[in-house]
């Protein structure tokens, strides 16, 4: 861990769609620098925190804080102002399908940078090299498979150099090698960036090989479970079910599940 | 913090076929920056066979730095330069790997049709006469389905069925009100001025109840619903489309002819003709309102319709509101399911199914009327 300062910090968050709670008293802090990944099984609302991070849903009970602003009660234009320090990738994508993966890329470069043209053009050239698009900047989102899509949304997120990177699910669909460079790709950005990652992620491989903290969410409880790094979890945590989705899931086939 | 420098870079030639590039200052936002148009005409006057990229005198540094590495890289890997970038930073060395790890894809020209093809009549007729073949495509498997249907064997849902009888009749109630009372009312006020001039001001009934009837009512309530459902129908199935949700359709066996369009296009064909009796009476209503401005009494407008109504007329709007039905559930549900993929896409296959669906009716009511004046019904 690079220093325990806490960049994110979740107090007491209850999250709730209306009167259905999905999951509440939630606690914990990420570090600066940290690549943090929230766990747990399918639909126990890994999304929906994700979510309430960003500010898209308010939490029901509690705070988010950032670098001990608190973001949950800061106004519009506060928000705005630290959303820009931020990179996302949604679950589902979200690239504007109406744009050509280059265009989808400079979008936030000719927001929020005075780049020139001729710039943009060679930021976006190597952000999608980055993920190993080059030369794809013609092309639609529709005109692409569903794992450079997924490649194309990471790439417009970094496309900022952001602070925080957010992430669900990105190496879902990819293959192995892609899915390795993915992972490779997100280590160096934090090194180069001194940025921090919070991810949702089901690959054991990611999960073990980059991820230096962890929160696990359970569906039965409603509540955090377990929270630290996850290759101590795997091995010390008190919690079967915790162990159980570490371990067992990683001697089986890992790509199965996701 | 040092106080920022302008990036810079210093081609300079070394031992052998090597030359050095050196980079220095802040190559970060905020800096004026560095083109590499600017090197490569140095690079090509050089032509060197390794290229050694020096970063010691390297300051603040970010994706501008790493945009123009990765220029510099193609280039070199394009004229078979060695790159050596071993004294740069770790971290640029390594983002500069993952960057170049996927050589970038070359996209495959396609000929584009120059302004003279495009122009070309010929074309611009086969691209017609093409579109009404997939029309007529369209509609035979449509027919199959409605087939199908009446035998017993299909894959249509009622309860899909009811929920768009709902959807395009009920809840058009207020539109299609507005309207066809509006219209009664022109068309009163039209015939009014030039019945005046003849002293037969009470013949705007009769203009009122045979023009709602065979003609206003019905086309009013079809443009009505072709700019309302067959845009729905469209922006619905374009959606599916976007999402796979036809594609799904299709591998669990389901033709989604009878899945998807021969319900919305039953719903229509139930709901349009109803409305337009609906249209109709509202028509005449608006009528009366204007005739009652003129000094005709209600009983005299009610006894002048009495005369000038007959089963005819209503039929002749009837059949044309189900001829009116088809066509736009068809241009909604075929704009639709041909859609591309994304919202773009999807934008123009509501556009389409409005603008085709109206060019279907004003054509379709051009002919039928033809047709009834030479069969004189
Ligand atoms: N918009 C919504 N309205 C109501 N309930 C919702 C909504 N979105 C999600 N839910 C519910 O919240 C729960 C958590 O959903 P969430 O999408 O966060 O799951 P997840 O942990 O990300 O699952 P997965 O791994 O499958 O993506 C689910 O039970 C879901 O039914
Ligand atoms: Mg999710």
């Amino acid at each position: 861990m690079a220093s325990s300062e806490a960049h994110i910090s979740v107090r007491g968050v209850t999250m709730a769609y209306g009167a259905r709670v999905i999951q509440q008293g939630l606690n914990f802090d990420v570090n600066r620098g940290d690549i943090f990944v929230i766990m747990g099984g399918s639909g126990c609302g890994k999304s929906t925190l994700l979510k309430h991070m960003l500010g898209l849903i308010e939490p029901a009970a509690g705070e988010i804080l950032y670098d001990g602003q608190s973001f949950t009660r800061a106004d519009t234009a506060t928000r705005d102002a630290m959303r820009r320090r931020w990179g996302i990738t949604y679950q589902s994508g979200g690239l504007f399908s109406a744009m050509t993966l280059g265009e989808n890329v400079s979008l936030p470069l000719q927001l929020y940078t005075d780049y020139s043209r001729a710039e943009v053009t060679e930021v976006v050239a190597y952000k999608l090299a980055l993920v190993g698009l080059g030369g794809y900047e013609s092309y639609y989102p529709s005109e692409v498979s569903g794992g450079m899509r997924k490649r194309a949304a990471l790439s417009r997120a970094i496309a900022l150099d952001p602070q925080i990177l957010f992430f669900d699910e990105p190496s879902a669909g990819l293959d192995p090698i892609s899915s390795r460079l993915l992972d490779e790709l997100i280590v160096q950005i934090k090194e180069s960036m001194g940025a921090t990652v919070v991810m949702v992620t089901h690959e054991l491989p990611s999960i073990f090989g980059i991820a230096t903290n962890s929160v696990y969410l359970d569906a039965a409880s409603k509540t955090m479970i377990a929270c630290g790094d996850p290759r101590q979890l795997r091995d010390h945590s008190d919690q079967p079910v915790v162990r159980q989705f570490l371990a067992r899931e990683a001697a089986a086939e890992p790509e199965a599940e996701a | 913090m040092s106080p920022p420098q302008a990036p810079a870079y210093q081609l300079s030639d070394g031992p052998g076929q090597s030359a050095t590039l050196s980079l220095s200052g802040d190559w970060a936002q905020g800096q004026e920056p560095v083109d590499f148009r600017d090197l490569r005409p140095e690079l090509v006057a050089l032509a060197p066979r390794q290229l050694l990229v020096d970063g010691d005198a390297l300051g603040r540094w970010d994706s501008l730095l790493m945009a123009f590495l990765l220029q510099c890289h193609n280039y070199c890997r394009a004229e078979g330069i060695e790159l050596d970038v071993s004294p740069l930073p770790e971290s640029a060395r390594q983002l500069l790997r993952v960057a170049t790890t996927v050589p970038p894809h070359e996209r495959p020209r396609e000929p584009r049709p120059g302004l003279l093809q495009r122009l070309n009549p010929l074309r611009a007729a086969r691209g017609a006469l093409r579109d009404i073949a997939e029309s007529m495509a369209f509609l035979g498997d449509l027919g199959i389905a409605l087939l199908n249907l009446c035998r017993g064997r299909s894959n249509t849902r009622f309860t899909d069925f009811r929920h768009f009888c709902y959807q395009s009749g009920p809840d058009a109630f207020a539109i299609i009100s507005l309207t066809s009372v509006l219209v009664g009312m022109i068309l009163a006020y039209l015939g009014a001025v030039q019945l005046k001039l003849f002293g037969a001001e009470i013949y705007v009934a009769n203009l009122v109840v045979i023009g709602m009837l065979r003609e206003m009512g019905v086309l009013m309530t079809a443009v009505v619903m072709a700019g309302r459902t067959g845009a729905a129908y469209a922006a619905q199935l374009g959606t599916m489309q976007t999402n796979e949700e036809i594609d799904a359709i299709t591998t669990m066996g389901v033709s989604p002819m009878e899945f998807l369009v021969v319900p919305r296009v039953l719903a229509l064909v139930i709901t349009l003709p109803l409305l337009t009796i609906y249209a109709d009476l509202l028509g005449v209503l608006g009528g009366a309102i204007v005739a009652g401005g003129m000094g005709i009494t209600l009983l005299q407008y009610v006894s002048q319709i009495e005369q000038a109504i007959s089963m005819t007329h209503l039929l002749v709007g009837l059949s044309k509101s189900v001829v009116f039905a088809v066509l736009i559930a068809i241009a909604g549900c075929r704009s639709g399911i041909q859609s591309g993929r994304g919202s773009a896409a999807v934008g123009n296959a509501a556009t389409e199914a409005v603008v085709t669906a109206l060019i279907y009716l004003i054509v379709a009511d051009a002919a039928i009327n033809i047709l009834f004046q030479h069969l004189e019904i």
